[in-house]
């Protein structure tokens, strides 16, 4: 039993923690709410960092990490609002390495910039109730591409809403379902799609719409596991940012209910916003302790890491939406103005939630694991 | 990143295995009422075997009996014991807590008469501690011990919330013994034979209607000069010290409540229309995140202890989820299964009734939230109005505020 970090992940927390600091990205964000195109392009400190190639395998170029290691960066990202498209890249890269594909070394590089289309893995037995077509596309969990399988080459149709980093990615990386419902995954040029860049109330976050219209590519040589791994590493990557967030929200709460004095006592010393703070500290370390459940699963426990990753995704989503509001409440009028820093952090929250199926997906998906494990039990 | 057993480990879980497999014949029911007899004599007679094989007082130092490992192998053997379906020991206070205390605060004449009888469950113990009027705010007791000309103790008082009195041959008890002074300075912790004169127990009936703890009256019961544990006046720190303890043991033994996401998933899973409902699976999905969430923390919390680290109130933040999302389980299941979860003796019933006292159970979850937000997120205190004030004073200041209230 040892959970602790190890050297190596402090350093490249450590790491991380510093590179990002020094690209000031919180003031960018701020700079961004009025103009997006302001953002500042962090791919070059990604790749600076290696992160590109965090899961790529050390014989393609990439550092072999593993899901917490990525989970450890994405926490930092988190933290400070990076813009820096670990979302779009990391699930593709997964799959690419996965089916050893020929440009990984490029990719590893960061010379080579992929995003990964969203697909919650077709064909699952258990597609939870209350879900419509029309809502399933509103977040981001719609219907997969259609695919033609030709040889070693496959060609989609179909439509991906709301895809993290599509705009600036060269390859894309896509899983589609054949008319016999099994699905494929392949990997095209971002030129062979369209692509519209949409920016969605948080101006942190860079998303596209994606059509493909019979968009050919290299299949990928990755069976439905695979696929599925990518969805639900990409809902572990979405955790891990927002426990980041949750941390930075609460940290700046913390120091205003320290030093804001009423009545003639500091904020802080009043049950109200003490218990309201301890609340947001709370579900942090939840969601920080089921990072870890992911993390173990992603590597020692396949089969679980649905459940893990989902469980992961629900809670950190719900600390994060608790810990914008409380930073807002805690600052009073202040932290809903442009003034301060709070509404960075409630829009980050806010789109946050909405992605990738939404939390409530990942909450609807705890129960559908635990239900098929009592069943199998 | 390592859930798995180091090779020591797994080799001591294969002697912790084989014991069992040995001894489980001999061992009671994993469960039943303690207003039986029969059944509280065999689970004491359950410990003394568990304590000759090893596998009580694994933490404790070899000189007293224990084993002198770490809580990795506390943990192990509680794993293995649960996997056995054989029940623990019967005096989780007593080993956990209160021998821990005399360990730490303990003349070696107490050590030498107390601890071998206590692991080996010959000598019940109970902690002595909250009352009617002091409970989260344990300096508050009103249980007064009076030095007589002799050296010796004349004590009276109430304790309540008393796990384990009615059949306990000894309690460890913190009483007031000056209140001319502020009330964390006046307290004095001492041994008491349950056997005493002046010394009745009546069971409190809980909301089950089952009585698991206790009432404990005090009458001018007489102690010896060497019942005291610790220094005289300096009562608080032994508190402390049997407090972390109580951390500890809460923190490494939640498992044994029996909040587990997956006993909640198969209560709703035989209803096809429930399972499919999608209120009926958010709220099993929140539920179950925060279960999971609160095993991993305990991981977390193991690995620091590991580490060497001691456990701080912020454990107290795993015990508020695992209860609140207990609370939401059975609210779950008896929406779902309607006025038959509520059957008297069975299983949703009593932890639907068990829940709302466990809320307040080792300090209410208001007070740790002040004092989790004060020494964990360095938040300052409220302001306090018993600070520096003779406790004597203190209690009439409280009476004469309640007047002008009422």
């Amino acid at each position: 039993m040892n959970l602790a970090l190890t050297d190596e992940q402090e350093l490249l927390r450590e790491a991380a923690r510093g590179s990002l600091a020094r690209a000031g990205t919180i003031a960018a964000a701020r700079a961004a709410l009025e103009d997006p195109a302001a953002a500042p392009d962090l791919w070059p400190l990604a790749v600076e960092a290696g992160w590109p190639g965090l899961l790529i395998s050390e014989d393609h170029g990439g550092a072999d990490l593993g899901a917490f290691d990525a989970m450890l960066v994405a926490q930092e990202c988190g933290r400070v609002l990076a813009r820096v498209p670990l979302l779009g890249v990391l699930p593709a890269t997964a799959l690419l390495d996965a089916a050893g594909h020929e440009r990984l070394e490029a990719i590893a590089a960061g010379e080579v910039r992929t995003a990964w289309l969203p697909a919650r893995p077709p064909g699952d037995a258990d597609e939870g109730p209350g879900w419509t077509v029309e809502r399933a596309r509103r977040m981001g969990r719609e219907p997969a591409p259609r695919a033609t399988v030709d040889g070693d080459e496959v060609a989609f149709t179909g439509s991906v809403a709301w895809v993290p980093d599509a705009a600036g990615a060269e390859l894309l990386v896509v899983v589609g379902v054949t008319g016999e419902g099994e699905p494929v995954a392949g990997a095209i040029d971002a030129a062979a799609a369209s692509i519209e860049a949409v920016v969605r109330y948080d101006a942190t976050r860079g998303l596209g719409h994606v059509t493909l219209d019979g968009a050919r590519g290299t299949r990928l040589d990755v069976g439905a596991e695979q696929v599925a791994r990518a969805w639900y590493l990409a809902q572990a990557l979405l955790a891990a940012e927002s426990v980041g967030a949750s941390e930075a929200a609460l940290e700046m709460a913390v120091a205003y209910a320290k030093e804001r004095f009423t009545f003639g006592r500091a904020i802080g010393s009043y049950q109200a916003i003490k218990h309201g703070l301890t609340e947001v500290l709370r579900l942090l370390e939840n969601a920080r302790s089921l990072l870890y459940y992911a993390g173990y699963t992603f590597a020692d426990r396949p089969a679980e890491f649905p459940l893990a990753a989902s469980a992961a995704r629900s809670a950190a989503g719900r600390a994060l939406d608790f810990a914008a509001r409380q930073n807002i409440t805690t600052h009073g009028g202040i932290g809903a103005t442009w003034e301060h820093d709070a509404p960075l952090f409630f829009r980050r929250a806010q789109l946050s939630r909405r992605l990738l199926g939404g939390t409530s997906d990942a909450t609807d998906r705890v129960a559908g694991e635990l239900l098929a494990a009592a069943d199998a039990a | 990143m390592d859930l798995s057993d180091s090779p020591d480990q797994a080799r001591y879980r294969e002697t912790v295995r084989a014991w069992l497999a040995a001894h489980r014949d001999a061992a009671p029911p994993a469960s039943g009422s303690n207003e039986d007899e029969a059944y509280i004599a065999a689970r004491r007679r359950w410990q003394g075997e568990l304590a000759e094989g090893g596998l009580a007082g694994v933490t404790w130092p070899q000189e007293y009996g224990g084993q002198g490992l770490g809580p990795i192998e506390h943990v192990i053997v509680n794993q293995e014991i649960s996997a056995a379906g054989v029940p623990g020991i019967l005096d989780t206070i007593g080993v956990g807590m209160l021998g821990p205390t005399l360990i730490a605060h303990g003349t070696d004449a107490q050590k030498a008469r107390h601890l071998g009888p206590m692991l080996h469950g010959d000598e019940v113990w109970c902690q002595l501690f909250s009352e009617p009027a002091a409970g989260s705010d344990l300096a508050g007791i009103q249980a007064r011990a009076r030095r007589q000309d002799d050296g010796s103790w004349r004590l009276s008082g109430q304790k309540v919330w008393t796990t384990n009195a009615q059949f306990a041959s000894f309690g460890l008890l913190l009483a007031r013994t000056d209140a001319d002074v502020p009330k964390h300075k006046g307290l004095t912790m001492f041994v008491v034979p349950m056997d005493a004169p002046g010394v009745t127990v009546r069971g409190l009936r809980q909301i089950s209607g089952e009585a698991e703890f206790n009432e404990v009256f005090f009458d001018d019961v007489h102690l010896d000069a060497d019942a005291v544990v610790g220094q005289v006046d300096d009562g608080w720190r032994t508190a402390l010290t049997t407090l972390m303890f109580e951390r500890l043991t809460i923190g490494l033994g939640t498992e044994g409540l029996g909040y587990k996401e997956g006993r909640f998933a198969k209560a709703l899973a035989a209803d096809a229309a429930a399972r499919r409902h999608p209120e009926v699976r958010r709220r099993l999905g929140e539920i179950a995140t925060d279960l999971i969430a609160v095993k991993f923390g305990g991981y977390r919390a193991l690995t620091a202890l590991q580490r060497g680290q001691i456990p701080g109130p912020e454990a107290g933040l795993a015990k508020v989820t695992l209860v609140n999302a207990a609370i939401a389980a059975g609210e779950l299941i008896a929406d779902t299964l309607g006025p038959d979860a509520l059957e008297d003796g069975g299983e949703w019933a009593y932890m639907i009734s068990f829940l709302p006292g466990l809320k307040s159970a080792g300090g209410t979850e208001e007070i740790l939230r002040n004092t989790i937000g004060e020494r964990v997120l360095g938040l300052p205190p409220e302001p306090r109005l018993d600070k520096g004030i003779a406790f004597s004073e203190l209690r009439s200041r409280e009476r004469e505020a309640a007047a002008v209230t009422r």
